[in-house]
């Protein structure tokens, strides 16, 4: 019997033949990350009483949910967790200013490779699954486990299939795409399962478009969610790693829990937008009439990506913000950030009006860089908008593309990218 | 950290709806508190401060589906149990909050019927390791999925660093 990818690489780093789901595995983990909460894995670790980690070559700490320190509360939280790096040997530390975005910093940097089983403590780990890694998302205490074990137990999850064929439409991207899907699943549509991207539609993505998906997949509950090991990924690592390159996939044979078919172009006519205060709530832009927009946010490690401020900067060149709106700008990485400074990205939507975050969370995990009063309402390419997300519990937050935050900064209202841009052009860059 | 019980009984602090989310159990803008006994003050503070004002140790906090998605935050489930609460019994619950409420050695209990089951008020005997709830103000037991033996050591461990704890030091 043929294997999914979860069940290959759950098999592999549990030194088993096969597994099957709802199997119980203890797998050796290749990759340890953390952000801020490192400081929580720090002290349920200092509790555990284990004198070293066990590997401080395979754990990776990045700040990025409130850099630079927000309040003297996290600069010596901050403090504590780079003391504790230093004295463990943790070499894999980006410090303010050195990285960005976790999700962003690991695969820049060449640490995530094809095959890897990797733990973060953040949600939003699934974002690796498009790089062809075991990515899930676990908790502090649990990590401390890990810091202590080097091992993790999983129970193997059964796969849901995704097959996206055709082609999308104009203005329409990958973040349309998952809320699409996020919205006929639901929020639990998913809830401890793998997920396998696959299809025409998304083999032509680049991989900054794959990690939308596998980093979205989180909110429909997935555990891991990947996209294909192909020619466009490994061109992609080339580039960025020295490490083995291999060629992984799910068997021909592989049994499926469920197989959802997508047609690209069919079943995505226009932008999708999570309304408030839940990712599955989505509806297509037009359905929503008149919104009024206070914020938009172009960021986080959803869509902090070069393609997704080279959009923005497409729809906002020339023009300007709207008097009752306010654009923030986060770019993912300082990577990122330098990359489009060089290609003047950053100049034109400065000249719009925008303001510039650094590389970071932003206002998305609600702390920092643009919070909302009571009344408020902003559209975000970030990855959630429950109640009082990103401020006040009377603000709302809608979710939608890099394109539909650009256009609807321009007209100060929900908008449609195709009425502010009239000439039709792809919303991707092919790869 | 001491052991936790496999028997409880309390009362139904609350019983809540489906995909209640970590925002709404810990908002993000604490996530800088990071010992775990101060995260109880923040618990439901935007969504339901009601019940952080009213809630008694040993109460159960009762809801829907996929409770507790969203964040990997383990905040979340150290609010809950160090605001005292005795177990959260849910229809589902979210993979990560499920691993640190385990882990942090928080009762928390699979009953797809418990959220039409049982009413604020009500008074519940848990069995853990059997996988029954009864509902002694409705005279009614309640099907819920007994926790598996990992989560049993953890649970009468008293949470995973007391257990690796003792591992370490063994």
């Amino acid at each position: 019997m043929g294997m999914t990818l979860a069940e290959k690489i759950l098999a592999r780093a549990s030194g088993r033949e096969a597994v099957t789901p709802d199997e119980i595995v203890v797998a050796r983990v290749d990759l340890a990350m953390s952000h801020e909460n490192a400081d929580l894995v720090r002290k349920s670790f200092l509790e555990i009483g284990a004198p070293k980690v066990w590997d401080p070559s395979k754990i990776v700490i990045i700040f990025d949910h409130r850099v630079p320190a927000e309040s003297e509360k996290t600069a010596t939280t901050h403090k504590a967790v780079r003391e504790f790096a230093a004295a463990q040997g943790i070499q894999h530390f980006y410090d303010v200013g050195r990285g960005g975005i976790c999700h962003q910093v690991l695969p820049e940097n060449g640490h995530v490779l094809p095959g890897m089983v990797l733990v973060g403590t953040d949600s939003h780990t699934t974002t690796h699954g498009a790089f062809g890694a075991f990515a899930t998302g676990i908790g502090a205490t649990e990590m401390a486990g890990v810091w202590t074990e080097g091992t993790l137990w999983f129970k193997v999850p059964a796969t849901l299939r995704i097959e996206v064929e055709g082609e999308l439409r104009p203005w329409i991207s990958a973040k349309d795409l998952i809320l699409y899907t996020i919205g006929r699943l639901g929020a639990a549509g998913a809830d401890y399962r793998a997920v396998e991207f696959d299809g025409s539609a998304i083999r032509r993505m680049t991989v900054a478009s794959r990690m939308v998906l596998a980093n979205l997949s989180m909110e429909m509950g997935a555990k891991v969610a990947f996209t294909p090991v192909d020619e466009t990924l490994r061109d992609w690592l080339r580039a960025r790693t020295p490490g083995r390159l291999e060629k992984i996939g799910p068997d021909a044979d592989a049994r499926y829990e469920r197989v959802l078919k997508i047609d690209a172009g069919e079943d995505l006519a226009e932008p999708q937008i999570a309304c408030p205060h839940a990712v599955d709530n989505v509806h297509p832009l037009s359905a929503l009439g008149e919104v009024p927009v206070h914020q938009a946010v172009l960021g986080s490690c959803t869509n902090g990506r070069l393609e997704d401020l080279e959009i923005a900067a497409r729809i906002l060149a020339g023009r300007s913000v709207h008097r009752r709106t306010r654009l923030v700008v986060i770019p993912a990485s300082q990577q990122i950030y330098r990359d489009a400074m060089r290609l003047g990205y950053l100049d034109t939507l400065v000249a719009a009006g925008g303001m510039i975050a650094p590389p970071g969370c932003g206002p998305c995990v609600g702390v920092h860089q643009g919070i909302l009063a009571a009344g408020e309402v902003c559209v975000s390419s970030t990855n959630r908008n429950f109640l009082g997300r990103m401020g006040s519990k009377d603000s709302k937050v809608y979710l939608a593309s890099p394109a539909v935050v650009a256009a609807s900064a321009v007209a100060g209202r929900l908008e449609h990218p195709g009425s502010i841009v009239r000439e039709s052009e792809p919303c991707l860059a092919e790869a | 950290m001491s052991g936790g019980s496999l028997k409880l009984r309390g009362a139904v602090r609350a019983v809540l709806g489906d995909n209640i989310d970590t925002d709404m159990i810990f908002p993000g803008r604490y996530l800088n508190i990071t010992d775990r006994e101060l995260t109880a003050e923040h618990l439901f503070e935007l969504a339901y401060p009601e019940i952080r004002a009213a809630i008694r140790p040993g109460e159960f906090i009762v809801a829907g589906k996929n409770f507790g998605c969203g964040s990997s935050r383990e905040q979340a489930a150290a609010a809950l149990k160090f605001a005292g609460v005795g177990a959260v019994i849910a229809g589902s619950f979210a993979r990560i909050f499920y691993r640190n409420s385990i882990n942090l050695g928080l009762p928390a209990v699979i009953a797809p019927e418990a959220a039409v089951a049982c009413a604020a008020g009500d008074e519940l005997e848990l069995d853990l390791a059997a996988g029954e709830i009864r509902n002694v103000t409705r005279d009614r037991t309640i099907a819920a999925a007994k926790l598996d033996a990992r989560a049993v050591e953890l649970i009468t461990a008293g949470g995973l660093i007391a257990y690796l704890k003792r591992k370490c030091a063994a």
